[in-house]
């Protein structure tokens, strides 16, 4: 068996509850190492809720189901363990930290993942470099995480500290949402830059414009808690098309309802 | 602070301590002078006797000591802890030593040693202008830069601004804040001793901060220090406090008398970190008198004591002065910080800002007192009062008490109170980033101060995050 054939992320059977309700019902997935895949589905079917239960949210709470990264078990880590195990969500709605600069913060995170001190001036040349190629003006370094940041800003802001993390799997909810058609572009290309035959991208979007940037591998429909249908690149242009309603027919007719 | 938390980190690592270790040890006590237990006239009279005072000063000693008598505690803030102190088991005036020196190397080994390890020499020689350190009831080490002196700046320790400049201290001295003002402020004025005299002359620019640091060492003791800050016109100085005292079983009590009289367009901006052992009654009472076009700033943070009574006061009695109050209060386990703000707005176009902070940690409670008061003639005026209260745990409280009189219709008041919980959503966004929950705590903690740190010098930002550090410690969120 060759590196390439090795499984990078897989979840299995994953059951999430939130405030007492079920919101995700037995989702599985296996993505391999250079693999990206893209999560799309409607408005409340629980993308996000599996996205921050991966992460581990301890609001999600996972009911059934294994998570494994590099083939180590994520499921009874705290989220900063599974960080600094390699797994980075990009969040759909990222939240203020008021009073502490994004250096600051970006500076602490690296510091944690290393284990030791992150040398200030190979941080700060680092840190100049990808706030370039991601077309981030450099007075956002000294500027407060996210506080009074636009919608566009805040995702560009994700995506920096994606770079910097470099994390082996990232998983990106709705990263493209918020974007104009110009920062859509920059910050395609920033995970593109990101990405290689070693690590993996979960995608979760609405739109098919992102993968035009973004190629995926697989796409996956996910309905009501579930992935309802998964298939290749294809499978997302005629979403884009014809909505969802015919998946969710095809599915209740494979079902037999 | 940017780029602080691991250096914080290694400092503390170096540190490698807690409270108890740092500020809490203790000095072996061989006093030159310790009174007896309680407060009496006889007792009024040997001090004022003992420093030689002129009978002006004598009689204003007895006169508050008998308003302190008639006047009844405080029925707010904290009654019970407030009743907690045995008023007659403390001593109200300890001398540690003879004579005040110049140098440390005259001071007594001990005393040396304690204010060493609090970093205070080395402080003197990086950047401050002129230093007084005070032990128990008396200065024991004053020095200030010569260049200082030769423009005619004043700063001594107050016993010595009384023997050598009485005239001003008669003109100035209780003008701000009389003895009848409140309970504690009559007590200071009979028991007074030490704390700094400080007089700028008209336009002189004092270009470095002025520092007097309070050690309080043996048990039971009652430190009374006062200090009258006078900024003559045009003139701009900058006074930094610190203090701390040892870890005891029983209760010490902390009582000053702050006055700052700002001349026409002079600038006095107040700094104080304190960080007292857990069982020091803090009861101060702080005020200052801004003249036409003057401005006054007090920047106060409160860490440590049991209970914490102190509302910083600018009173805006000219034209177009301006006044500005920046507070941070941390109140960790079975800890009380009253404190607040007072602005009254005495003149026309007169402005003034508080923002005030408070953390909550454990079942420590917080609590904002403040008054906003506007007289009918001061029209133009603007008023904006911030609170900001940050709860951490389940039992943390904090409370705002804020009263407005506002006497005039031409004026503008802001006024915003705000409480929040160090969130769960913030918490993970962090953690998710690979941060430990403590480290994501903290950071999170230091940035709900980065308003009020910035303020401070850098060497007293770094040492206040050290601290915070310290507090959050084991935190259970
Ligand atoms: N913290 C929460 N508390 C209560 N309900 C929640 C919480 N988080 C998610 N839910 C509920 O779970 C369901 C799935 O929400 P989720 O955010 O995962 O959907 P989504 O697929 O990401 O939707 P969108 O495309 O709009 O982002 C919704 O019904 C939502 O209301
Ligand atoms: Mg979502």
């Amino acid at each position: 068996m060759t590196e390439k054939n090795k499984t990078l992320f897989e979840f299995k059977d994953i059951h999430v509850r939130v405030e007492e309700k079920a919101v995700v019902a037995g989702v599985s997935l296996s993505i391999k190492p250079g693999e990206t895949h893209a999560i799309m589905g409607p408005n409340g079917s629980g993308k996000s809720s599996l996205s921050n239960a991966l992460m581990g949210h301890p609001a999600y709470e996972i009911t059934r189901g294994e998570i494994y990264l590099n083939g180590h078990n994520l499921k009874d880590m705290s989220a900063d363990e599974r960080s600094r195990a390699g797994l980075f969500l990009a969040f759909q709605y990222p939240l203020a930290i008021p009073g502490v600069t994004v250096a600051n913060f970006l500076r602490t995170a690296l510091q944690s993942h290393r284990g030791k001190e992150a040398d200030m001036s190979d941080f700060r040349k680092l840190l100049k470099t990808e706030m370039k190629a991601l077309a981030v003006d450099e007075a956002f370094a000294t500027r407060y995480l996210n506080d009074g940041f636009s919608g566009g800003e805040k995702k560009r802001i994700e995506i920096l500290q994606m770079a910097i993390l470099n994390p082996k799997m990232a998983i990106l909810d709705e990263t493209d949402s918020g974007l104009d058609i110009d920062a859509l572009k920059t910050v395609s290309d920033g995970i593109n830059r990101f990405h290689n035959e070693n690590n993996g991208i979960l995608l979760v979007t609405h739109y098919q414009r992102m993968l035009n940037y973004v190629k995926p591998d697989f796409v996956h429909v996910m309905m009501n808690g579930k992935i309802v249908k998964s298939g290749g690149p294809d499978l997302a242009l005629k979403l884009e098309d014809l909505g969802y309603e015919w998946v969710n027919e095809e599915a209740n007719h494979k079902a037999g309802v | 602070m940017s780029e602080s938390l691991d250096k914080q980190k290694k400092d503390l690592s170096r540190l490698n301590s807690d409270y108890a270790t740092k500020y809490g040890f203790r000095d072996p006590v061989d006093y030159f002078h310790k009174g007896a237990k309680g407060l009496s006239h006889e007792l009024v009279e040997m001090i004022s006797r003992m420093k030689n005072e002129p009978p002006w000063m004598t009689e204003r000693r007895h006169e508050a000591l008998d308003i302190y008598l008639a006047k009844p505690m405080p029925q707010w803030a904290n009654t019970r802890l407030l009743n907690e102190i045995d008023y007659e088991n403390i001593y109200y005036f300890m001398k540690p030593v003879d004579q005040q020196s110049t140098s440390w190397d005259d001071v007594p080994e001990y005393i040396k040693k304690t204010f060493d390890r609090l970093g205070i020499p080395e402080a003197e020689r990086t950047f401050l202008g002129g230093v007084t350190a005070q032990y128990e009831s008396e200065v024991v080490y004053h020095s200030m830069r010569e260049d200082l002196k030769k423009q005619g700046i004043i700063f001594l320790d107050m016993d010595g601004g009384l023997r050598e400049h009485e005239d001003i201290v008669k003109k100035f001295f209780g003008t701000v804040i009389p003895s009848t003002d409140n309970k504690f402020a009559a007590l200071n004025t009979c028991v007074w001793s030490g704390g700094s005299f400080i007089y700028v002359p008209p336009g002189i620019e004092v270009k470095v901060p002025l520092q007097a640091y309070f050690r309080i060492n043996a048990e039971n003791m009652g430190q009374f220090e006062r200090t009258l800050i006078i900024a003559d016109k045009g003139s701009r100085v900058h006074y930094i406090e610190g203090c701390t005292a040892p870890v005891y079983s029983t209760d010490s009590l902390h009582s000053a008398v702050v006055e700052l009289i700002a001349l026409e367009g002079a600038y006095i901006r107040y700094t104080t970190i304190q960080n007292w052992a857990r069982n020091i009654f803090n009861l101060v009472t702080k005020r200052a008198t801004a003249h036409k076009n003057a401005t006054v700033e007090w920047v106060d943070g409160n860490l440590g004591s049991r209970l914490s009574m102190k509302y910083p006061c600018i009173q805006l009695i000219g034209e177009g002065a301006r006044g500005e109050i920046l507070s941070v209060a941390f109140a960790g386990q079975d800890q009380h910080q009253d404190t607040g703000a007072k602005v009254i707005h005495a003149a026309p176009n007169t402005s003034s800002r508080v923002t005030s902070k408070s953390i909550s940690k454990d079942n420590g409670r917080a609590s904002y007192r403040g008054l906003a008061k506007v007289h009918k003639h001061a029209t133009g005026s603007k008023i904006s009062v911030e609170c900001d209260a940050l709860l951490i745990g389940r039992d943390a409280r904090s409370d705002t008490y804020p009263t407005m009189e506002i006497d005039c219709e031409q004026v503008r008041v802001e006024h915003e109170a705000r409480v929040s919980k160090v969130a769960e959503e913030q918490l993970f966004y962090l953690t998710s980033r690979g941060l430990t929950e403590d480290d994501a705590r903290l950071l999170i903690v230091n940035g709900f101060m980065e308003p009020f740190t910035k303020e401070l010098p850098l060497e007293y930002a770094v040492e206040l995050n050290r601290l915070i550090e310290l507090e959050m410690e084991g935190s259970v969120g």
